[in-house]
C-alpha cells in the first residue's frame, strides 16, 4: 500500500554531453524512474574526466567512478546511449520538444568484440585527440581502455585507402562497415539537460607564454594525460622535446583565466590541479623541484585547505605569488625560463626549469559552437539557467566553471529540474 | 525454480585457437550438461542458438563461457534465466598466451610430468561457473508492505526551503521540520547577499522573502516550526519519526549507545552481553529502545538534511593578536552581518564606523590558512560587507587583508566590480596585530603587496570566520539505529556531514538520508539552493527504488537483499557492529533486525558473519564456497611437480575491471591463480579461504581497493574489514602449521592494471618458496 499518490509520469529526457555531467544527470534521472536518452558527440563517455590521471584531493582514479557509472547504465534499460552524435535542431516548448539528431558514422558496429584484428591490420597512424597529439595511433583505434561503449572506432582520415580495407579484412566478425552513412534520428522528449561541458583554453592564443612555440612548454591537460598509465608515455612523465625525466618543472596559473584578454573569469579547477600535478611530479622524481606561480592559490574549504597545506610543506615545492609576464627557452638546451614578479616583495623572478606546465582553464564549448535552439548565453559562452521558462537547462560547466564535487551536485540537481517538467506536463 | 541447464562456450576472439575444444566441452558433459559452441556467439546467430533453446528446450540456467561479463552485458542478458559467465578471454587466453603456455604434444599428454596449464585454467573456470550456477537463484525483490513517499527536510533555512520547493514541485509532499520559531533561517538575517546569477557583479536583495512566499502557495508542503527530530526509526520508504520541542525530555528520545569504556567493569575486563545491556539501559534511562517504534510517529520515506550551520566562536586568546575578546570593534563577520542588517554599522560606543579593516585570515609567518571551516563564501563575504560600509558613509573606507583571494569561478565578477569601488583596498598580507589607539585601532599587516609593513586606522575590525556545520554539535536526524544517531565517521571532514566521493557527492553512509548545504561543506546561498535540489533528486530516488524493491547506489538496481537463517545465529552482533550503513539492529540478546531498504547490498555483513548464516539469492557462502571447491588441485599422485594452486578473490568494482584490463592489454601473469569475483572485499568471508587451504591450495590473496582516510571502497570500508580478517586468518594458519605469508591482501586502484602482473606473480613466487601446501593430496 502507498500513502501518497505522487510516481514519476510519462514523458523522457534528453541529456546531452555523455561526460560526468551529463552522465551523472541521465543516471539520476533513470535511476527515479524516468527514460532517458544520452548524446554524446565523441565516439566514448567520460569527456574530459576520462583523460584526467587523478581527481584531487583524493588522488583516486577517476576511471573508478566512471566504471561505476557505466556499469549502471548496463544495468539500467531505461537508458539509451548514442554516441556520435550531435543534436541539429530543437523544436517545441517544455514538456514537448522534437529533437533531431544526427548520428555520424563509426564504421564498426554492434558485431565488434573489441579483439583488436583490425587495428593491428592497420598501417595508417594517426595523431591522439584523446592524448592532445603527444602520440599517435592507428586508423583503427579503441579510444581508451575502459571506454564505453566497448567497441572499436574507424578514423574517417583512413576512410578510402586500402588500410580501411585491410581493416574490413582482417575482421573475423563483419564488424567494420565502410559503407556506414551518417544517419539522423528524431527524438520526443519533455525536457532538455545541455552538458555540453568545456574544452581548455587554447593556450596558443597566450602569446606570451610560449606555448605552441617551445616543446618544453606544455598545457595541464597534456600533463594529465601524460601521467596516466594509459597516456602517450605509459604514465612516465617525461618532456616533449627529448624525452628527458624532469628535475624542474614550472606551473604557470592563471594562463589565461582572471585575464581580460583571454578569459575574465577564474576557470575553478586550475590551482587544485597543479597541486595535484606537483604531487605527480614528486611521487615520480623524489629529487625534483617544482615551482607554482600564482595569483592567489584557490583552494577553498576544509578539504582542498588541507590538500595545498600538505603540498606547501613539501620542501621541494615552491609557491610563489606572482602573475608570469614571459616565458622564453634556451635553444641549446630546451630549457624554459619563466618570469615573474613576486608581487610581495616586488623583485623580478627568473626561474630556469626544464618544463613548464600552463594552468589554461576552461572554455565552454558553447563559446565558439553555439546550439541548435533557444538558449541564453552570458558573455563568455557558458549557458544561463532560466529556471522560470524551464524546460531545458545546463548542467556542470555548460553553466558555469567548477570542479567535479560541484558538477556532479549541480548535475543531480539539473535532474530533478527535468523531472519537474514532466511532472507538469 | 526448476533449473535446466545449457553451457554455451564461444569459440571466438582467440578462445578456439588456444584452448583444447573437445576436453573443455567434455567439462560439461561428464556432469550431463548440453553443451554448445559457437564461433561468435554474441553475434545474432550466436544468441538465436542460445535463444532457441530457452524457447524449445526450457533451458534457464546458462553458463555463458566468452569474454568478460563486462562486455556483451546487453547481449547475454535473457529474460527469468540464470546466468554466469566465464570470463575464458581477458582471463585466460588474452592473458595467457601458448607462446608462454605451449600446448602439450602427444607424447606429453600423457606423461606424469606435463600439464597444460592454459588449458586446467580453462577448465577450472568453466566448472566454477557451473558449480555457482547450481547454488544461486533468481532474486525477488523486497517489497515493503506500506510505503510513505513523503519528504521530511530538516531545516528550514534556504537550503530546506529550496529542497522542499523542488520535491514539491515534483508531486511529492513534504513537510519541513525548523527548531527555530519561524522559517527562513540565517538568510532571512542579512541585510544583502552575493549575487546567484550571471552577470555576477552587483549585491542583491535577500531572495529568502520570495522564496518564502513561494513556499506558502504549495498546499502540498507544511512546515512545523520550534520543532526537532526526537528520533527517526524504521528504514527509508518506511520511517517512523517523532518529532517534539527543541529542550523537551520525552521518552522516544533517541538512545546513545553504550560508550565504549562502559562495556569493561573495573578491572578493565569486557563485560557479557547481559551486563552490558544493563548498563545500556541505565544510560539512557527514560527512553524507550529503538526497536520499539512510536505508535503515533509520523511516516517519511525519505530525509533531506538541510541543518545548517552556527558562526564560528573563536575561544581563549587564540586570536589575542588580532583583539578578539579583548576590543569590543573587533568581531566576526556574522556579528558584523547582524549589525548591518539591523541599520548602519556603528561602533561598540554607538560612532560611525567609517573605516572597517577585514581580516581574512588569522595565520601569522608562514601560515597562510583561512580561519576554520571556511569557504570560498567567507572570501565573497567579506568583500560583500566591505560594500555595506561603503554604502552606509560616501566617505567610508573598507581594508580588505587576504593571504588568497577565494572567489572562483564566475564569482571573479563580484570581486571585479568590488574592485572598481574607490573606497574599497584590498591586498594581499597577513594582520600581525591589532592594538588600541585611542577610540579607534591600528591594524599592523606585514607582506602586502603594498610594500612592507603597513598600518592602518581602523573602527573596526572583521574576522572572516567560518561556518560550523550543526552536525559538529548535534546527531540532528537522530537515528534509531543501532550504530548510534550521528552520521559515522564524519570527523574525517570536520564534522561536515559530506560524501567522500568525488563522483557521488551525495553518497554517504546512512540510506535515504541526503544532506544539503552548510551542513556539508561552507557554501554560498547560491551552491546551497543547487545542492538542496541535488539532495531532493536522491531523497526521491530513494523512494522510488525502494518502491520498486532495488537496491539505490552503487549497486542501483540490484533486486537481491541479505537473507538471515536465524535458527543458527549466535548473536555475535558483529553484522550489526560491521555494517557500513547501519542496516542492522540488534535487539537485547543481539540477534539483528534486517532493515533492508537501508542496505547497499555489498554484502559485509555475509563476510563478517561467523557461522555463515547470511547470503543473498544469487551471491552467498555456498555459491562462493562451491566455486572454491571445485577448483582442482593437482597433487604429487598426478604429476611428478604438480602446479600450485592459489586462490584471488578479487573485488568486482576495481580489481576486477583492472584485471580485464590487463588482459586487453595482453599482459601475462601466472595461470596458476583462480580469480573469483565478489561484491566487495567486505563479503569476502574467511571460510572461503581456510575451505581453500583445507583442500589443498597453496595460497590465496585479496585484491581490493585502497583504504585509509582517501579510502576508494564504494561500500566505505569493506577493504579494510577483510584486512583485519587477513591479518586474524594468519593466526589460524599457523595453528595448522601453515604460513602466515600464504594468504595476503594487496590495494589495487582500477588504473593500475600494469602492476597487477607483477604483484600476482610476486605472491605467486613467495607461495613456491613456501612450498606446496603440505595437506595437499589429503
Amino acid at each position: 500500500m502507498t500513502e501518497n499518490k505522487a510516481a514519476p509520469s510519462n514523458g523522457s529526457i534528453l541529456v546531452v554531453g555523455g561526460g560526468i555531467s551529463g552522465l551523472t544527470t541521465a543516471l539520476e534521472a533513470a535511476e527515479v524512474g524516468y527514460e532517458v536518452f544520452l548524446v554524446e558527440k565523441n565516439p566514448y563517455l567520460g569527456g574530459r574526466v576520462a583523460q584526467l590521471n587523478k581527481y584531487f584531493p583524493k588522488l583516486c582514479p577517476p576511471s573508478c567512478g566512471l566504471e561505476i557509472n557505466f556499469r549502471r547504465i548496463k544495468d539500467n534499460p531505461k537508458i539509451s546511449v548514442f554516441t556520435q552524435a550531435e543534436v541539429e535542431k530543437v523544436e517545441g516548448a517544455p514538456g514537448s520538444y522534437e529533437v533531431a539528431v544526427k548520428l555520424s558514422p563509426r564504421y564498426v558496429n554492434e558485431n565488434c568484440t573489441c579483439c583488436g584484428d583490425c587495428e593491428a591490420a592497420c598501417n595508417t597512424e594517426i595523431s591522439s585527440d584523446f592524448n592532445f597529439g603527444m602520440n599517435k595511433i592507428k586508423g583503427a583505434y579503441l579510444p581508451f581502455e575502459m571506454a564505453f561503449p566497448a567497441r572499436y572506432v574507424i578514423s574517417p582520415q583512413i576512410i578510402g585507402t586500402e588500410d580501411a580495407q585491410k581493416c574490413k579484412e582482417a575482421c573475423n566478425y563483419d564488424a567494420v562497415d565502410l559503407d556506414m552513412e551518417a544517419e539522423s534520428m528524431n527524438l520526443q522528449v519533455g525536457a532538455i539537460v545541455w552538458a555540453t561541458g568545456w574544452e581548455p583554453y587554447d593556450a596558443t592564443k597566450i602569446d606570451n607564454l610560449g606555448f605552441g612555440q617551445y616543446p618544453n612548454v606544455i598545457t595541464n591537460m597534456m600533463m594529465e594525460r601524460l601521467a596516466s598509465p594509459n597516456g602517450p608515455t605509459k604514465g612516465k612523465i617525461t618532456r616533449p622535446s627529448d624525452a628527458k625525466e624532469p628535475e624542474s618543472i614550472a606551473f604557470v596559473q592563471c594562463a589565461g583565466s582572471r585575464d581580460e584578454n583571454y578569459l575574465p573569469y577564474c576557470s575553478y579547477i586550475c590551482c587544485m590541479a597543479s597541486l595535484k600535478q606537483a604531487t605527480y611530479i614528486r611521487e615520480a622524481y623524489p629529487d625534483a623541484k617544482v615551482y607554482i606561480f600564482y595569483i592567489d592559490i584557490r583552494s577553498p574549504g576544509q578539504r582542498y585547505e588541507k590538500f595545498y597545506q600538505t603540498i606547501k610543506e613539501d620542501e621541494n615545492v615552491f609557491l610563489i605569488k606572482g602573475k608570469v609576464a614571459e616565458v622564453s627557452e634556451d635553444p641549446g638546451t630546451g630549457n624554459i625560463t619563466v618570469v615573474a614578479e613576486n608581487a610581495v616583495t616586488g623583485e623580478k623572478i627568473k626561474q630556469t626549469v626544464e618544463m613548464a606546465v600552463l594552468a589554461t582553464g576552461m572554455q565552454p564549448t558553447t563559446a565558439t559552437d553555439k546550439l541548435p535552439s533557444d538558449l541564453k548565453y552570458n558573455e563568455d559562452g557558458f549557458i544561463i539557467n532560466d529556471f522560470e521558462k524551464g524546460g531545458m537547462f545546463a548542467a556542470g560547466c555548460a553553466n558555469k566553471p567548477a570542479d567535479v564535487v560541484s558538477s556532479n551536485q549541480n548535475a543531480t540537481g539539473m535532474a530533478l529540474k527535468a523531472i519537474q517538467t514532466l511532472v507538469k506536463r | 525454480m526448476d533449473k535446466k541447464y545449457g553451457v554455451y562456450i564461444c569459440t571466438g576472439c582467440g578462445i578456439g585457437d588456444a584452448l583444447e575444444m573437445e576436453e573443455l566441452c567434455g567439462v560439461p558433459e561428464e556432469e550431463g550438461l548440453p553443451v554448445k559452441t559457437h564461433p561468435f556467439l554474441c553475434g545474432k546467430e550466436g544468441v538465436e542458438l542460445i535463444k532457441k533453446d530457452i524457447a524449445d528446450d526450457g533451458i534457464n540456467t546458462l553458463v555463458i563461457a566468452a569474454c568478460s561479463p563486462r562486455v556483451n552485458f546487453d547481449v547475454f542478458k535473457f529474460d527469468g534465466c540464470i546466468v554466469d559467465r566465464v570470463n575464458l578471454r581477458e582471463q585466460v587466453v588474452w592473458s595467457h598466451p601458448r607462446s608462454e603456455y605451449p600446448r602439450l604434444t602427444e607424447e606429453q599428454k600423457d606423461d606424469e610430468e606435463h600439464f597444460d596449464s592454459l588449458q586446467m585454467l580453462a577448465e577450472d573456470y568453466l566448472k566454477m561457473g557451473m558449480a555457482k550456477v547450481e547454488k544461486i537463484d533468481l532474486p525477488e525483490p523486497y517489497k515493503l508492505e506500506t510505503l510513505s513517499k513523503k519528504i521530511m527536510v530538516i531545516g528550514g533555512g534556504i537550503t530546506g526551503i529550496s529542497a522542499a520547493l523542488d520535491a514539491a514541485k515534483a508531486g511529492y509532499d513534504v513537510t519541513i521540520v525548523e527548531k527555530e520559531s519561524s522559517i527562513g533561517g540565517y538568510a532571512a538575517k542579512i541585510r544583502k547577499q552575493l549575487p546567484i546569477q550571471d552577470p555576477y557583479e552587483a549585491l542583491i536583495p535577500p531572495v529568502i522573502e520570495a522564496k518564502i512566499k513561494e513556499l506558502e502557495s504549495y498546499d502540498n508542503i507544511s512546515v512545523k516550526t520550534d520543532t526537532v527530530v526526537a528520533r527517526l526509526a524504521g528504514e527509508p520508504g518506511d520511517f517512523t519519526v517523532t518529532l517534539k520541542k527543541p529542550g523537551e525530555k520525552i521518552e522516544f528520545d533517541v538512545p546513545f549507545p553504550l560508550p565504549e569504556e562502559m562495556k569493561f567493569d573495573e578491572n578493565g575486563k569486557e563485560l557479557d552481553v547481559e551486563d552490558q545491556h544493563k548498563r545500556y539501559l541505565e544510560y539512557n534511562e527514560g527512553k524507550v529502545d529503538i526497536l520499539q517504534f512510536d505508535p503515533n510517529g509520523e511516516k517519511f520515506g525519505a530525509v533531506v538534511l538541510a541543518a545548517g550551520w552556527r558562526p564560528f566562536e573563536p575561544e581563549g586568546d587564540e586570536l589575542e593578536h588580532l583583539g578578539y575578546g579583548a576590543l569590543p570593534d573587533v568581531v566576526t563577520n556574522h556579528k558584523f552581518e547582524e549589525m548591518a542588517a539591523q541599520g548602519k554599522i556603528v561602533t561598540s560606543d554607538g560612532k560611525e564606523a567609517k573605516s572597517v579593516v577585514f581580516v581574512q585570515s588569522p595565520g601569522k609567518g608562514d601560515d597562510d590558512a583561512d580561519f576554520d571551516y571556511c569557504g570560498s563564501v567567507t572570501s565573497l563575504v567579506s568583500l560583500k560587507q566591505a560594500k555595506y560600509v561603503r554604502e552606509d558613509y560616501d566617505d567610508g573606507k573598507a581594508y580588505i587583508f587576504y593571504q588568497h583571494m577565494r572567489t572562483p569561478g564566475l564569482l571573479e565578477n563580484f570581486y571585479k566590480s568590488i574592485q572598481q569601488d574607490e573606497g574599497i583596498f584590498l591586498t594581499k598580507g597577513e594582520v600581525i596585530s591589532v592594538s588600541k589607539n585611542g577610540d579607534g585601532m591600528i591594524v599592523e599587516a606585514d607582506n602586502t603587496l603594498l610594500g612592507e609593513k603597513v598600518k592602518v586606522k581602523a573602527d573596526m575590525v572583521v574576522l572572516a570566520t567560518g561556518m560550523v556545520p550543526a552536525t559538529v554539535d548535534d546527531p540532528v536526524v537522530n537515528m534509531a539505529y543501532r550504530q548510534g544517531p550521528a552520521f559515522r565517521d564524519i570527523a574525517l571532514f570536520d564534522g561536515f556531514c559530506d560524501s567522500n566521493y568525488i563522483c557521488f557527492p551525495y553518497e554517504t553512509q546512512r540510506t535515504g538520508i541526503y544532506a544539503a548545504g552548510a551542513v556539508r561543506r561552507s557554501m554560498t546561498m547560491e551552491e546551497s539552493i543547487e545542492d538542496a535540489t541535488g539532495a531532493a533528486l536522491k531523497a526521491i530516488q530513494c523512494i522510488e527504488s525502494v518502491n520498486r524493491g532495488v537496491a539505490v547506489h552503487p549497486r542501483s538496481g540490484d533486486m537481491t537483499f541479505p537473507d538471515f537463517f536465524f535458527q543458527r545465529c549466535t548473536q555475535c552482533k558483529r553484522c550489526t557492529d560491521e555494517c557500513p550503513f547501519g542496516a542492522l539492529d540488534d535487539d537485547e540478546k543481539g540477534t539483528p533486525k534486517p532493515n533492508p531498504a537501508r542496505c547497499r547490498r555489498c554484502g559485509t555483513c555475509m563476510g563478517a558473519c561467523p557461522e555463515r548464516i547470511i547470503g543473498f539469492a544469487d551471491y552467498n557462502i555456498d555459491s562462493i564456497g562451491s566455486m572454491v571447491k571445485i577448483i582442482g588441485v593437482p597433487s604429487e599422485d598426478d604429476y611428478d611437480e604438480p602446479p600450485l594452486r592459489i586462490l584471488g578473490l578479487v573485488c568486482e568494482n576495481d580489481a576486477y575491471p583492472a584485471l580485464d584490463i590487463a588482459g586487453l592489454n595482453r599482459l601475462t601473469y601466472s595461470a596458476d591463480v583462480r580469480f573469483i569475483p565478489v561484491r566487495c572485499l567486505g563479503s569476502m568471508n574467511v571460510i572461503w579461504i581456510k575451505d581453500a587451504m583445507a583442500q589443498g591450495m597453496d595460497g590465496a590473496f585479496l585484491l581490493g581497493c585502497k583504504h585509509g582516510d582517501d579510502y576508494q571502497c564504494h561500500f566505505i570500508k569493506g577493504s579494510e574489514l577483510s584486512d583485519v580478517r587477513i591479518q586474524k586468518i594468519g593466526d589460524a594458519l599457523s595453528s595448522l602449521a601453515l604460513e602466515e605469508e600464504r594468504v595476503a591482501q594487496f590495494q589495487v586502484a582500477i588504473d593500475e592494471y600494469d602492476k597487477l602482473p607483477q604483484m600476482i606473480n610476486d605472491f605467486v613466487e613467495i607461495v613456491e618458496g613456501l612450498g606446496p601446501n603440505p595437506f595437499k593430496g589429503f
